[in-house]
């Protein structure tokens, strides 16, 4: 071997500086990237663990069975029979009886009734709002906008509180109406649907009326005085102008109005009746008064598979469409 | 147009055979995705020089500039400053700075703390530093305005912080950035002499992008044209304008007329090329001798044509035409004229007399004429 | 044109009414002698007293801002890197990952959230023995995770619109990465972070349904403490202390327009 002239020497010597040169390379590189990883790297770290994770566990105690006894109160997937045996307990369930008992399926339905009608109402009021506030003068703008977002600053169950009494029964707003006659006897809203829809409304109004301002504000005043220069009357010039210009606001505000109403628990807990189910409340109720996690973590995951995830589909395709305009 | 004669006895190092470049621009590549900004670049500055690459929107001009202040890698190629091979510096650690397009002047910091920033990082001493600030704010005219924000000074006055901050760490080269972009049209016309002042004073070398081809002109030593990332020709503006080495060229600095033929004839160091649409056959001065039968298109400025209400018997090209467009332009006219065969020529006639009249109306006939020398021959 | 400016107008009015009608019923119940919130007994301070006597409110209250102000500024640190991540490394792999892990809690109902981060501290104690029990500290991470979402989105739009040129210009001075970052782009995007903060505070001074889940038995927070209040029976101190908050809101609200409305009037200080 030794003899055929191989120089190994030479050989070795170019796999160790091609080794010490990748080697260099390597360092260089994570040299240079250092920064970046740390950047990137702790915002990851944290939410992987504390938000992305956490949806894993939740998925893994939806397939347990409830166990009072145990605490935390549910059965265990793994278990090691004879000391090394897996064995996997899947239980499906939670899963069964979200579908077959009525209750989880209207109270879901109930939700995105109740979230719908309200970010409709939202946008009626919402709109003129938006529309009165962009055409102030600018003088006015600033003031009227930032009387949108003070009462969300302040505490909102504190402002959910306050329509407990103005609703009630013996309320100022039922006193009111009798003084006013325009009732005989007062009106039953606390505690029904109706004041649900009072209470999301009013509590994400400000989110309606601050993309929708937004929008208006970009067009130019003078689209609309082509339209009436061509001859489009007022309220066909809204439609046709303004209306459809402002679409990006609407559908943003909507989002915002409509995502959170879904999952709304304080307010259908605080103002709604027994009946007004919403499937946050459900979930609630299951974990702390029924202290069932894993049909709560059952329900979790389906408000996951339901709402959460064809909502962030929705966003996403919405805002690569955006990107396209935007390109064009 | 503003002629570049500011400079009493030009300084050509490029002209000198023993003079060494002072940047050299190697083979310099850089694509995009699929799409070649800069392709395969190469070019020679010498110290001193105010530079210019000139090109229009896209044209790789832009990246070459920040590849030389270190903003954007090469994928190929070197850049070689002053002996000293910088491709692999980061923008920090090169002895280039810039001036952005933008100004790109911190808005939280006042002008002299805007200034001062760059020799923060060099850690130069504190009363050294004020010293320099002051330097650089007089030799832009704002020794007053050291303590303004940027938000607070006017366009001309941004753009003149945003140089004394490039000039302040005493760079080898500067490179501006559409520097007189974002000026109004009065405004720029005086910066433009300005800051070549500011550039002969220093002694610094000046590269410059613009695509404001008058800029060019007015303010460069040299200009490189640059088009879809290739640069076509790099001269000083006098041979740019004059000596356009090919179409583009020709088509870019200021107006032209371009007449595509062949050649039929060659006759020592004049050919004769033969024009379908302005129908006949032409003499033009050639250095080279043309094989019969070349394509070749012949450049002639507007202001080279000479016109005559008859035929003239003294020049060996004339062309018979009558006048379809006339733009009056107060110290010039622009007049179009349709030759017999189709071709449009453009002419320019100056008014040298306040109450001279045009001589020509619409549908006026006439002769075009021009010299042998009066155009460029160009075969690419 | 004339008719419709009638109708914003009142719609405007009636929404403006709508937006304030039960913060001033607040207002006024708070000064309220009587106990009832159907019967004015008179004008009366006496719940404010009250209030300043009510060591668990005022326990609660401290408890709730120290929450919002440790979790405001853990998510605004988090949420700013995540935002320079996003817009200043554009090849970055993760991107997808990280996309979806700051605007997923923005579109996840409070119950979700609280679950989870419940579900996961149970876990951790149970593999690991940390968190040993739950209390503010448990409350502050949950916090921090959503608030993050929107530091992020807030910090983000900054940045994006930021003239990448400054930066670039500063590099070009001969300043090293870090110390551009905290040179150039921190000061510009400054009031990104600030407003980021303000929220990230009021959103967690605000939470109850997360805190209730992932809360210990001495970590009672203040909507903690105000929501059994409510379910059980009207407390006017509630009144008094909403009053306050409003209060306070309010003048910091009018102070800023104030600052900033000068400093814009007038440029050539």
């Amino acid at each position: 071997m030794n003899g055929s002239g191989f120089n190994w020497l030479g050989f070795w010597n170019l796999v160790f500086s091609a080794l010490v040169q990748r080697i260099g390379v390597l360092g260089r590189e994570l040299r240079q990237r250092r920064g970046r990883l740390v950047v990137a790297g702790i915002p990851m770290l944290w939410l992987g663990l504390f938000f992305l994770l956490p949806f894993l566990i939740v998925a893994r105690i939806s397939l347990t069975t409830i166990d009072p006894n145990a605490q935390p109160p549910y059965s265990s997937i793994v278990t090691f029979t004879q000391g090394w045996q897996l064995e996997l307990h899947f239980n499906l369930d939670n899963y069964r009886r979200l579908w077959q008992d009525g209750l989880y399926l209207s109270a879901y339905l109930n939700s995105l009734k109740t979230a719908a009608i309200s970010t409709l109402l939202c946008l009626m009021i919402g709109f003129p709002m938006a529309l009165g506030i962009a055409r102030a003068s600018t003088r006015w703008r600033l003031p009227l906008l930032t009387m949108v977002i003070v009462p969300f600053w302040t505490s909102f169950l504190i402002r959910i509180y306050a329509w407990i009494g103005l609703l009630k029964d013996q309320g100022p707003l039922n006193n009111l109406l009798l003084w006013l006659g325009v009732i005989d006897e007062p009106l039953h809203i606390l505690y029904t649907n109706t004041a649900v829809y009072i209470g999301i409304v009013y509590s994400y109004l400000p989110f309606m009326v601050l993309p929708l301002t937004a929008t208006l504000l970009k067009h130019d005043r003078s689209l609309l005085e082509a339209a009436f220069d061509l001859g489009c009357k007022p309220m066909r010039a809204f439609w046709r102008v303004t209306f459809p210009l402002a679409l990006p606001g609407v559908i943003a505000g909507s989002l915002l109005v409509f995502i959170p109403a879904v999952g709304e628990f304080v307010i259908p807990d605080l103002l709604g009746g027994p009946d007004s189910l919403m499937i946050g409340r459900v979930l609630w109720t299951e974990f702390f008064q029924s202290r069932d996690w894993p049909l709560a973590s059952a329900v979790a995951m389906a408000i996951l598979l339901l709402i959460v995830i064809p909502t962030l589909l929705f966003e996403h395709l919405q805002a690569r469409r955006g990107a396209q305009e935007a390109r064009r | 147009m503003a002629q570049p004669g500011r400079r009493q006895a030009p300084i050509e190092p490029w002209q000198q055979p023993g003079a060494q470049p002072f940047l050299r621009i190697c083979n310099v590549t850089k694509t995009f995705g699929q799409t070649y900004a800069v392709d395969d670049v190469s070019a020679e500055v010498y110290q001193g020089e105010f530079f210019s690459l000139l090109g229009g929107s896209g044209c790789g001009k832009s990246t070459l500039l920040r590849i030389l202040a270190g903003l954007e890698t090469p994928d190929r190629g070197r850049i070689v400053l002053g002996g000293e091979d910088i491709t692999d510096l980061p923008p920090y650690e090169r002895p280039v700075n810039m001036m952005f397009q933008s100004y790109a002047l911190f808005p939280h910091l006042n002008v002299a703390q805007n200034v001062a920033f760059g020799l923060h990082q060099e850690r130069m001493a504190r009363g050294e530093i004020a010293d320099r600030v002051a330097a650089m704010l007089d030799l832009v005219q704002l020794k007053d305005y050291g303590r303004r924000k940027p938000d607070q000074l006017s366009g001309g006055q941004r753009q003149r912080v945003a140089l004394a901050r490039a000039l302040a760490k005493q760079p080898k080269l500067l490179l501006l950035d559409e520097p007189l972009g974002a000026l109004d049209r009065k405004l720029r016309e005086q910066t433009q002499f300005e800051l070549v002042g500011i550039q002969e004073r220093i002694g610094i070398t000046f590269i410059t992008v613009t695509h404001d081809q008058e800029e060019a002109m007015t303010m460069s030593s040299r200009v490189a044209v640059m088009d879809a990332g290739r640069i076509v020709q790099v001269a000083t503006p006098a041979q740019l304008y004059e000596f356009p080495a090919n179409r583009f060229v020709a088509g870019f600095i200021g107006a032209v007329n371009l007449f595509d033929g062949r050649v039929s004839q060659q006759q020592g160091e004049d050919l004769v090329f033969h024009c379908e649409a302005l129908g006949g056959d032409f003499l033009m001065y050639h250095g080279d001798p043309l094989p019969i039968g070349t394509p070749v298109t012949v450049a002639v400025r507007p202001e080279k044509v000479s016109v005559h209400d008859t035929r003239p018997t003294d020049r060996r090209n004339a062309v018979h035409g009558k006048v379809v467009e006339i733009a009056y332009l107060g110290d010039v006219s622009i007049y179009h004229v349709a030759t017999d065969h189709g071709q449009v020529v453009r002419i320019q006639i100056t008014h040298e007399a306040r109450y001279s009249r045009p001589h020509y109306s619409w549908d006026d006939e006439l002769w075009l004429s021009w010299d042998p020398d009066d155009g460029v021959v160009l075969t690419a | 044109m004339r008719q419709r400016s009638t109708f914003v107008f009142t719609m405007m009015a009636f929404g403006y009414a709508f937006l304030y009608l039960p913060i001033f019923s607040v207002v006024l119940y708070s000064f309220n002698a009587s106990r009832l919130v159907t019967v004015w007994g008179g004008f009366s301070t006496r719940w404010y007293g009250a209030l300043f006597h009510n060591e668990t409110i005022l326990q609660a209250t401290g408890r709730s801002l120290l929450v919002a102000a440790m979790a405001a500024t853990l998510a605004v640190a988090i949420g700013t890197l995540a935002a320079v991540a996003f817009t200043r490394f554009q090849r970055l792999r993760a991107r997808p990952l990280l996309s979806l892990m700051t605007s997923a809690p923005l579109v996840m109902p409070e119950v979700m959230l609280g679950l989870s981060a419940l579900l996961l501290f149970v876990g951790l104690q149970q593999w690991i023995g940390w968190p040993a029990g739950r209390g503010l500290m448990t409350i502050t991470i949950a916090h921090t995770t959503f608030c993050c979402a929107y530091v992020t989105v807030i910090v983000q739009s900054r940045l994006a619109q930021m003239d990448e040129s400054l930066e670039e210009a500063a590099l070009d001075l001969g300043a090293r990465p870090w110390k551009v970052f905290f040179l150039v782009t921190l000061p510009v995007i400054f009031p990104a972070l600030a407003a980021g903060w303000l929220l990230a505070f009021t959103l967690s001074l605000d939470d109850l349904v997360v805190a209730s889940f992932v809360s210990g038995p001495s970590s009672t927070t203040l909507p903690m403490l105000i929501y059994s209040k409510v379910k059980f029976g009207v407390t006017p101190e509630i009144n008094a202390l909403a009053t306050l908050i409003v209060l306070v809101v309010t003048s910091l609200i009018v102070a800023a327009t104030l600052v900033m409305g000068r400093r814009n009037a007038n440029p050539l200080r």
